[in-house]
C-alpha cells in the first residue's frame, strides 16, 4: 500500500467503496457494465451514472472548496433554481444560447459573492449566511419564472443537458472538465494550500499574510458558479426551469458527497477527486436501488446509514484510536526512514484539533 | 437597559408594526377570527420551533424535525388504519419514538464529537425514509376520537375560535418559557451555548444536557406531528418538507442568536406569528403571489442577523 502514489492513497477508501457499490450493482443487475453504441452515443448503466451524477458532482466541486475554508454553502440548490430560471427566461426572451448561459453563470457568481460577502465581511456563520439565500432563493427563482414551469425549445441550450460529444453525454464532459480545471487551478498553484490554511486557522493565516477574506469570497463565488452550471444542466435536461423542484435537497447530497470523499467538515485538507468519487458513489447507490427493483423508499434509509458509518469513521475518537493503532510500526523503527506521509497526517491531525478548540 | 433584550424588542416592534400595517389596509385583520386562525394554522410550526430554540440555544441545530413530523403523522395514520389501538396510546407511542430518536442523535453528537448539522442531516434522511417505508401514499385518518378532538374549541368574543391545536401550542410555549428561564436544565442549556469549555468548568453535565436537548427537540417534533395530523386529518410521508428551515427562520427572527447562549422562548412564538402574518396578508391581498412569502422571510432573516451582528459588535466594544 505504501508504494502507491500519495494522492491515490488518500482516495483509496473512496475508490474501494465505489468498487464495492458497483460490485453490488452487478450482483443485482448482471448487465450493469454492458455499454452499447446507439445513435452515435454510448448507452449503459455506467454512462447513466456519469450523466445523472452531473449536478451533484458539479455542486460537490464548489462545496469542497467552501468546506475546506471551514464553511458550508446551503444555498446551492436555490442558486441552481435561480440560474436555471435565468437561462430559461433569457432564451424564452429571444436571446441566443451563449448570452443565456453567460447570464445564468453571472447570476450564480452574484449569488456566490453575496454569500461570500456575508461570511467574510459581515462575519456571519456560513450556515446562517447561506440559509438566507436558501430560503429566499426559490422565491426569487419563482419571481423570474412568474410561478410557472418555464419551458423552452432552444436546441442549443437543450444540447447542454441531453446532447453528446464524442459519444459521451454532455453533462459528464462538463463536470469532468470543470473538475479537472479546478484541480489544476488549486493544485498547480499555491491556491489550494492557502485555502487549506484559511480553513485550519483563519486568524493565523491572515497574520502570516494570506488574504483570507478575499479567498473566502472567491470560494463562495466558485460555488455559485458550479451551482449555476448545475442549474443550467438540470433545466436543459427537462427543457424547462422548475423553480420549486430544480436542485431541491441537492445541497445535502453535495455535502454528503464531500464528506464521503474524505474532506472534513471542520475545514482544512480537501480532496476534489474524493468528492467527485463521492458524488459517483451516491449516484451509483441511487441507480443501483432503481435497477434492483428494490423499493426506492429505502433509498433515504440506506443513505442515512452510510452517513452514519462515515461519521463514525471520521469522528475524533475513532480517528485517535486508528492513529494509535498505526503508531507502533513507526516507533519500532523497522524502516530507517520514517514514512513521510504519515508524518504529514500527524501534523494535519494535530492542527485540526487545535483548529477545533474555540 | 440590558442590550440582550434588544433583538426581542425589535421582533415585538416589527410584529406590532406589521400588524398595524395590515390592519390599516384590512380592518378585519384584528378580528378574533383571524387571530384564532393565525394560532391554529401555525400551531405545528410553533411547537417544532420551541424545540428548535432549545437546540439553537445550545449552539446546535436540528435538521430532522420536518422529517420527524412527517414520520409521526404517517405512523399514527398507519396504526389507526390497521390496528384497533386507541389514538391516545398511539400518540404516546409516537412521542416515545420521536423522543428516543432525538436522544439518539444527541448521544451520537456528543460521543462522536461530530457537528450537529451532519448528524441531524442523517436523522432527517432516516426519519423521512422510515416514513416512506411505512407508506408512500397519503393515508386519511378517520377515527371518531379525531373528530371529537377537532371539535374542541373555545368560542371567544367576535366569533373567533381558539382550537385545541392552538391551545396546545400556547401551552407548549408556556412550558418552554418556564423550562428555559426558570429551571436548572434551562440554565445548563444557556451555559452550553455560551461556550463548551466554560460550561464544563462550571460543572454543567454536558453529555446529559446535550442528549436531553435533542430528545426534547425530538419530543416537540413528535408533538408537532400529532398536531399536524389533527390539522390535516391525514398522514403523508412527503408532508412538512422544509419545516426545519421555517423553524430555524422563526427562531432567528425571534431574536435568538444562532451561535447559542442568548435568546428568549417568547421571541420564537412572535417569530412564528410574524411568518404566519405574512402568509395571512398575502391571502387577504389575493393579488400577491405566494413566492413573496419566501422573499420577505429571507429579507427579515437578513435584517435580524445583521441586527444581531451589530449588537454583538456594539456590546463587545462596550466591554473594551
Amino acid at each position: 500500500m505504501n508504494r502507491l502514489h500519495p494522492a491515490l492513497r488518500r482516495i483509496l477508501p473512496q475508490l474501494i467503496t465505489l468498487v464495492v457499490v458497483l460490485g453490488c450493482n452487478v450482483l443485482v443487475f448482471p448487465d450493469f457494465f454492458k455499454i452499447e453504441m446507439a445513435n452515435g452515443r454510448l448507452y449503459g448503466s455506467i454512462i447513466d451514472i456519469l450523466n445523472r451524477g452531473a449536478p451533484v458532482a458539479l455542486l460537490a466541486i464548489g462545496m469542497t472548496l467552501v468546506i475546506a475554508t471551514k464553511g458550508i454553502d446551503l444555498s446551492v440548490g436555490a442558486v441552481m433554481a435561480i440560474c436555471g430560471a435565468v437561462a430559461a427566461a433569457a432564451v424564452a426572451g429571444g436571446s441566443d444560447v451563449a448570452t443565456a448561459v453567460v447570464l445564468a453563470l453571472c447570476a450564480g457568481i452574484v449569488c456566490g459573492l453575496w454569500n461570500g460577502f456575508l461570511v467574510a465581511v459581515l462575519n456571519i456563520q456560513p450556515i446562517v449566511a447561506t440559509l438566507i439565500l436558501m430560503v429566499a432563493g426559490r422565491g426569487v427563482a419563482q419571481l423570474i419564472t412568474e410561478g410557472v414551469i418555464l419551458t423552452f425549445t432552444n436546441e442549443g441550450l437543450i444540447f447542454l443537458g441531453s446532447g453528446s460529444l464524442m459519444a459521451l453525454p454532455m453533462p459528464f464532459l462538463i463536470w469532468l472538465g470543470f473538475g479537472v480545471l479546478t484541480a489544476i487551478l488549486v493544485r498547480k498553484t499555491a491556491l489550494g494550500l492557502l485555502i487549506e490554511a484559511v480553513g485550519i486557522n483563519l486568524r493565523a493565516s491572515t497574520l502570516s499574510g494570506v488574504r483570507g477574506n478575499v479567498l473566502i469570497v472567491a470560494v463562495y463565488a466558485i460555488s455559485g458558479l458550479c451551482a449555476a452550471t448545475a442549474g443550467i444542466i438540470v433545466a436543459a435536461d427537462i427543457k424547462g426551469a422548475d423553480a420549486n423542484n430544480a436542485g431541491l435537497w441537492l445541497e445535502l447530497d453535495a455535502i454528503l458527497a464531500v464528506v464521503i470523499g474524505g474532506t472534513s467538515l471542520l475545514g482544512g485538507r480537501f480532496t476534489l477527486a474524493g468528492s467527485l468519487i463521492g458524488a459517483m458513489i451516491i449516484q451509483s447507490i441511487n441507480t443501483g436501488i432503481l435497477l434492483s427493483g428494490f423499493p426506492p423508499e429505502f433509498n433515504l434509509i440506506i443513505k442515512a446509514f452510510i452517513i452514519l458509518v462515515i461519521l463514525i469513521i471520521q469522528s475524533p475518537i475513532v480517528q485517535s484510536v486508528l492513529f494509535a493503532l498505526r503508531m507502533p510500526p513507526d516507533r519500532s523503527g523497522d524502516d530507517a526512514e520514517p514514512n513521510r506521509d504519515d508524518r504529514a497526517d500527524e501534523r494535519d491531525h494535530s492542527m485540526q484539533k487545535e483548529g477545533m478548540a474555540p | 437597559m440590558n442590550p440582550r433584550y434588544l433583538p426581542l424588542l425589535a421582533t415585538i416592534a416589527i410584529f406590532i408594526l406589521a400588524y398595524a400595517l395590515c390592519y390599516s389596509q384590512y380592518p378585519n385583520m384584528l378580528s378574533t377570527r383571524v387571530v384564532g386562525n393565525l394560532l391554529t394554522d401555525n400551531a405545528y410550526l410553533g411547537i417544532a420551533a420551541i424545540g428548535m430554540t432549545f437546540v439553537i440555544l445550545t449552539g446546535g441545530i436540528d435538521l430532522s424535525i420536518g422529517s420527524v413530523i412527517a414520520f409521526t403523522g404517517v405512523f399514527i395514520a398507519v396504526l389507526l388504519a390497521n390496528t384497533s389501538m386507541h389514538p391516545l396510546s398511539v400518540f404516546a407511542l409516537a412521542l416515545l419514538i420521536a423522543t428516543c430518536f432525538g436522544g439518539l442523535m444527541g448521544g451520537i453528537i456528543h460521543t462522536l464529537e461530530m457537528p450537529p448539522f451532519i448528524v441531524t442531516l442523517a436523522g432527517m434522511f432516516l426519519a423521512r425514509g422510515m416514513a416512506f417505508v411505512l407508506s408512500t401514499e397519503s393515508i386519511p385518518i378517520t377515527h371518531d376520537f379525531y373528530d371529537t378532538l377537532q371539535d374542541v374549541f373555545f368560542r371567544v368574543p367576535g366569533k373567533g375560535r381558539l382550537t385545541l391545536v392552538g391551545i396546545i401550542m400556547i401551552v407548549t410555549v408556556i412550558v418552554g418559557v418556564v423550562l428555559a428561564h426558570r429551571t436548572r436544565f434551562g440554565s445548563y442549556v444557556y451555559a452550553l451555548g455560551g461556550g463548551l469549555p466554560a460550561a464544563k468548568l462550571m460543572g454543567v453535565p454536558v453529555a446529559r444536557t446535550t442528549v436531553c436537548v435533542y430528545a426534547l427537540s425530538g419530543f416537540m417534533a413528535g408533538l408537532s406531528g400529532i398536531v399536524f395530523s389533527m390539522y390535516t386529518s391525514a398522514g403523508y410521508s412527503l408532508a412538512a418538507v422544509g419545516v426545519e428551515l421555517d423553524a430555524i427562520a422563526a427562531v432567528v427572527i425571534g431574536g435568538t442568536l444562532l451561535t447559542g447562549g442568548s435568546g428568549f422562548m417568547i421571541g420564537t412564538l412572535i417569530g412564528v406569528l410574524i411568518m404566519g402574518l405574512i402568509q395571512t396578508y398575502i391571502i387577504f391581498d389575493g393579488t400577491l403571489s405566494s413566492w413573496w412569502t419566501k422573499i420577505v422571510i429571507g429579507g427579515l432573516l437578513f435584517t435580524f442577523i445583521l441586527l444581531q451582528r451589530g449588537l454583538v459588535w456594539v456590546t463587545s466594544r462596550a466591554r473594551i
